[in-house]
C-alpha cells in the first residue's frame, strides 16, 4: 500500500494533534496547502493546476443562500486541517481514543470487537481482508479496475483524465470546488464493456487497509453494456474525527450499462456532510442512487442523474432520519436531456424530536426530451409534535409531451397503529420501530440484505425510549 | 382466582364522559361467552379497556387475569400474559409484511424466538383453516385489505398466537355468510380447556356458528343480564326493549 494512501484528513479536536508531524499538518485553505497536498501525493502538474484553480473558484463562490444554516461552518473554514499525515497506525492511536459514544453504538449493535476497531478506523486488518483479495483477483481477471482514486490517477492517468471532473466540475458548487482543491481518498472504478460484476464493490473492504479522507473523490466508469453495484460506507461507518465531509462522486454510465450506487451515512452529529453525487446516463443505460442519511449535523446531498441518451433511466431512492440537532436537506435531481428517458424519485424522511428533514428535488425536462417520464414520491413521517419536515419540489418542464407525477404525504406516528401492535405483544418502542421500518420498506427492500438488517437495527436503537 | 378473566365493578370514562358504569363479568377458561347489547351500550369500550387502550381512563374497578390484576399494565404486557383483542377496525401498518409481523408477535408471545419450523407449521395450519392463500403472508399488514380480509387477518393472528383469552370485537360485522363461516371455523378450532373467548356482537347470526356457553347483555355501561345461549335467540326475536323495561322496573 503506497504511503500516501494512509494519509487522511484529521481534525485535532479529539486530541490527535500531538501525534501529528507538524510539517504535514496543513491547516487553512491556501495555495500553499493545496500545493503541498499535490506534492505529497506525487501528482502530475495538471492535477496541481486543477487543484489550485479549484481553490480560486472556492474562494470566489458565495456560500449557498438556500437550505440549512451554514453560518457556523463558514467561520471555521480556516480552522480545519486539510491534509494531515496521520500516525502510522491510522487515524486514532488506539481503541482507547475512540469516543465513548461511538464505542457504545458499536457495542449495542453487537459488532465484534475486532470489527468495531476496523469500523472505527483503528483496526488494522481482519478476516474480510481475505475475502477482499479473492474478490479482487476475480475482478482483475475480468479487467475490472477497483483501486483508490490516487492509484487510479497514477496507474490509469489517461482514462482517469478523460472523465475526472467532467461530470462534476469545480464550478458546480462551492463544496465541489472545495473538494476539487483538497480531495484525498476515494475509489476509482472502471468496468469494461459487457462485464457484469456480480458482487457489489464495497469501498468498505478497501477502507480496511487504506483509510478514507473527509474529502473523498470517487470516479466510476461503467462501459457499454457493463453492470456494477458500488457500495460505499456502511450503516456503522468509518469513525472519523473531522467535522466537515465534502465528497464528490462522479459516475459515467455508458450505453446500455447498468449501475447502482448505494451509500448509507451515519456520521457523528458534529459533522457537516456536503456531498455532490452525479451520474451521466447514456442511451439505454440505467442508474440507481440509493442514499441513506442517518447521521451528521447538517447534510446537503441531492444525488443527480443526467439522462443524456435516448431511453436512459434512473431511480433515486433515499432515506433521511433526522433527530434533535440535525437538519438533513436531501433530495434528488433528474435532468432529462433526451427522448424517452424516464426517472423515478422516492424519498422517505423521518423527523424525530426536534429533528428536521427536508426534501429538495428537481425534475428538469429539456425541450428535446420528448415523451420523458418522471415520477416523484416524497413521504414524511413525524415522530414527535416538535419534529419538522418541509418539501421543495422544483419542476422545470420544457416539453409538452412529458409525463410528470408528483405525490407528497406527511404523516404522524399514529397512536392507533402503536396500540394495535402492542396488543400483539410488541413493546411500545418496538411497535414504533416496526412502523418506521415499514414506512421505509419501499426503499430498504432495495438494499443488500446485510445493509437492510443493520439499518433496521440502527432504527431500533434510534427509536428506543422515543414514545410514551 | 386462577383460570379466568374477571372484571370487577369497572368504571371507565373517555374524554370526560363515563361510558362503563360498574361492569361485572367473569369469563372462565374453557368457555365462550357472547357479549350483546344495543349500540352505545359500551361493549367495544369494554373490549378495548381489557386490552389496555390508553385512550380510556379507568376510574374505578379492577381487571384480573388468572387472578392477577392487570388494570394498570401496558397493552403489550397484557398480550404477553395471553390476552388478545380482535379489532373491530383492524389498523393498517404499511410496509410491514404479515409474516414478519406474526413472527415478531409470536416471539413476544412465547418469550423467545420461535423455531422456524414451528412458526411455519402454525402459519400453514392457520392459513388452511381459513381457506386462505399463502400470498397473504407477504402482503403488508391490513394495507389494501378488504373489510372481510381484515377480519380474517385478525383470526389468522389469533390462530398463530394462540392466546388464552380472546376478545372478538364485532368480528362478524361486514362479513358475508361464507366469510362468517370461515371466521367461526377459526374460532371454534381454538375451543378447548385452555382457551376462552368473549364474542362481542350485535347480532344473533354469528352465534349460530360460534355457539356460546353464556350470553351477557350490556346496556348503558353495565352488564344487565346473563343467561344461556337461548338468551341470544330471545333478543333476536324480541329486540332489546323488553329488557330495558325489565331493567328499569327492577
Amino acid at each position: 500500500m503506497p504511503e500516501d494512501l494512509k494519509h487522511i484528513a484529521d481534525d485535532y479536536r479529539w486530541g490527535f494533534r500531538d501525534e501529528i508531524e507538524p510539517e504535514l499538518a496543513l491547516k487553512g485553505l491556501t495555495p500553499e496547502t493545496v500545493k503541498k497536498i499535490s506534492e505529497a501525493k506525487g501528482e502530475p502538474a495538471w492535477m496541481t493546476d486543477f487543484r489550485l484553480k479549484a481553490l480560486e473558484i472556492f474562494l470566489k463562490m458565495p456560500m449557498p443562500k438556500w437550505g440549512p444554516d451554514l453560518s457556523e461552518l463558514e467561520k471555521k473554514f480556516d480552522d480545519f486541517y486539510y491534509y494531515v499525515k496521520p500516525p502510522a497506525k491510522g487515524p486514532a492511536e488506539s481503541w482507547d481514543e475512540v469516543p465513548e459514544e461511538i464505542k457504545k453504538t458499536y457495542e449495542r449493535l453487537g459488532i465484534p470487537e475486532a470489527e468495531r476497531k476496523v469500523l472505527a478506523g483503528v483496526g488494522a486488518q481482519y478476516d474480510s481482508e481475505v475475502v477482499y483479495h479473492k474478490v479482487k483477483e476475480e475482478l482483475e481477471r475480468q479487467g475490472v479496475i477497483f483501486v483508490s482514486i490516487e492509484e487510479g490517477l497514477k496507474e490509469y492517468e489517461e482514462l482517469f483524465k478523460r472523465y475526472f471532473a467532467k461530470i462534476v466540475p469545480p464550478t458546480d458548487n462551492k463544496f465541489a470546488a472545495l473538494n476539487s482543491a483538497v480531495w484525498s481518498g476515494g475509489s476509482f472504478v472502471y468496468v469494461p464493456p459487457g462485464v457484469e460484476v456480480e458482487v457489489p464493490l464495497q469501498a468498505y473492504f478497501r477502507v480496511n487497509t487504506a483509510g478514507f479522507g473527509q474529502f473523498e473523490r470517487t470516479l466510476i466508469i461503467v462501459d457499454e453494456g457493463a453492470k456494477v453495484h458500488y457500495i460505499e460506507g456502511c450503516t456503522a461507518p468509518l469513525y472519523t474525527t473531522e467535522a466537515l465531509h465534502t465528497g464528490v462522486i462522479e459516475i459515467y454510465v455508458h450505453k446500455n450499462a447498468h449501475s447502482r450506487y448505494t451509500t448509507i451515512q451515519n456520521w457523528p452529529i458534529n459533522m457537516y456532510n456536503l456531498v455532490t453525487q452525479r451520474a451521466i446516463v447514456e442511451e439505454g443505460g440505467y442508474h440507481m442512487w440509493l442514499d441513506g442519511n442517518l447521521g451528521s449535523k447538517v447534510t446537503m446531498k441531492y444525488p443527480s442523474s443526467i439522462l443524456k441518451g435516448r431511453g436512459a433511466r434512473s431511480e433515486v431512492l433515499s432515506i433521511a432520519f433526522a433527530k434533535t440537532g440535525q437538519h438533513l436537506d436531501t433530495g434528488a435531481k433528474l435532468i432529462h436531456q433526451a427522448e424517452d428517458t424516464s426517472g423515478r424519485i422516492v424519498s422517505k424522511s423521518i423527523s424525530k424530536g426536534e429533528g428536521r428533514a427536508s426534501y429538495r428535488g428537481l425534475v428538469k425536462v429539456s425541450p428535446r426530451a420528448d415523451r420523458a417520464k418522471a415520477n416523484v414520491e416524497c413521504d414524511a413521517l413525524l415522530i414527535d409534535p416538535e419534529s419538522k419536515t418541509d418539501t421543495y419540489p422544483y419542476m422545470e418542464i420544457e416539453n409538452e409531451t412529458a409525463q410528470i407525477g408528483h405525490e407528497a404525504t406527511v404523516s404522524r406516528l399514529a397512536d392507533d397503529q402503536i396500540f394495535y401492535l402492542e396488543t400483539r405483544g410488541l413493546p411500545e418502542d418496538e411497535a414504533a420501530a416496526l412502523i418506521v421500518r415499514g414506512f421505509l420498506e419501499p426503499v430498504t427492500k432495495e438494499l443488500p440484505l446485510e445493509f437492510a438488517v443493520e439499518l433496521n437495527r440502527l432504527i431500533e436503537l434510534e427509536m428506543e425510549g422515543s414514545v410514551g | 382466582m386462577a383460570n379466568r378473566l374477571e372484571i370487577q365493578d369497572l368504571w371507565v370514562s373517555h374524554e370526560g364522559k363515563t361510558i362503563l358504569k360498574g361492569v361485572n363479568l367473569v369469563l372462565p377458561l374453557g368457555e365462550v361467552h357472547a357479549l350483546m347489547g344495543p349500540n352505545g351500550a359500551g361493549k367495544s369500550t369494554l373490549g378495548k379497556v381489557i386490552a389496555g387502550d390508553p385512550n380510556y381512563q379507568v376510574e374505578k374497578g379492577r381487571i384480573l387475569l388468572d387472578g392477577e390484576e392487570i388494570t394498570e399494565l401496558a397493552p403489550d404486557e397484557r398480550a404477553r400474559k395471553g390476552l388478545f383483542l380482535a379489532f373491530q377496525y383492524p389498523v393498517e401498518v404499511p410496509g410491514v409484511q404479515v409474516a414478519n409481523f406474526l413472527r415478531l408477535a409470536l416471539k413476544e408471545r412465547l418469550g423467545k424466538e420461535p423455531p422456524i419450523t414451528e412458526f411455519y407449521a402454525r402459519l400453514k395450519e392457520a392459513i388452511e383453516l381459513l381457506d386462505w392463500d399463502e400470498s397473504v403472508l407477504s402482503r403488508y399488514l391490513n394495507e389494501g385489505f378488504s373489510g372481510g380480509e381484515k377480519k380474517k387477518n385478525e383470526i389468522l393472528q389469533l390462530l398463530v398466537l394462540k392466546p388464552r383469552y380472546a376478545i372478538l370485537d364485532e368480528t362478524d360485522s361486514g362479513l358475508d355468510i361464507d366469510a362468517l363461516k370461515v371466521v367461526a371455523r377459526g374460532v371454534n378450532s381454538m375451543r378447548g380447556p385452555e382457551f376462552a373467548a368473549l364474542v362481542i356482537t350485535h347480532y344473533q347470526r354469528l352465534l349460530n356458528y360460534i355457539v356460546p356457553d353464556v350470553v351477557h347483555v350490556m346496556m348503558d355501561g353495565r352488564v344487565v343480564k346473563t343467561g344461556g345461549p337461548e338468551l341470544a335467540l330471545e333478543l333476536e326475536k324480541r329486540g332489546y326493549d323488553w329488557l330495558k323495561a325489565e331493567v328499569a322496573g327492577a
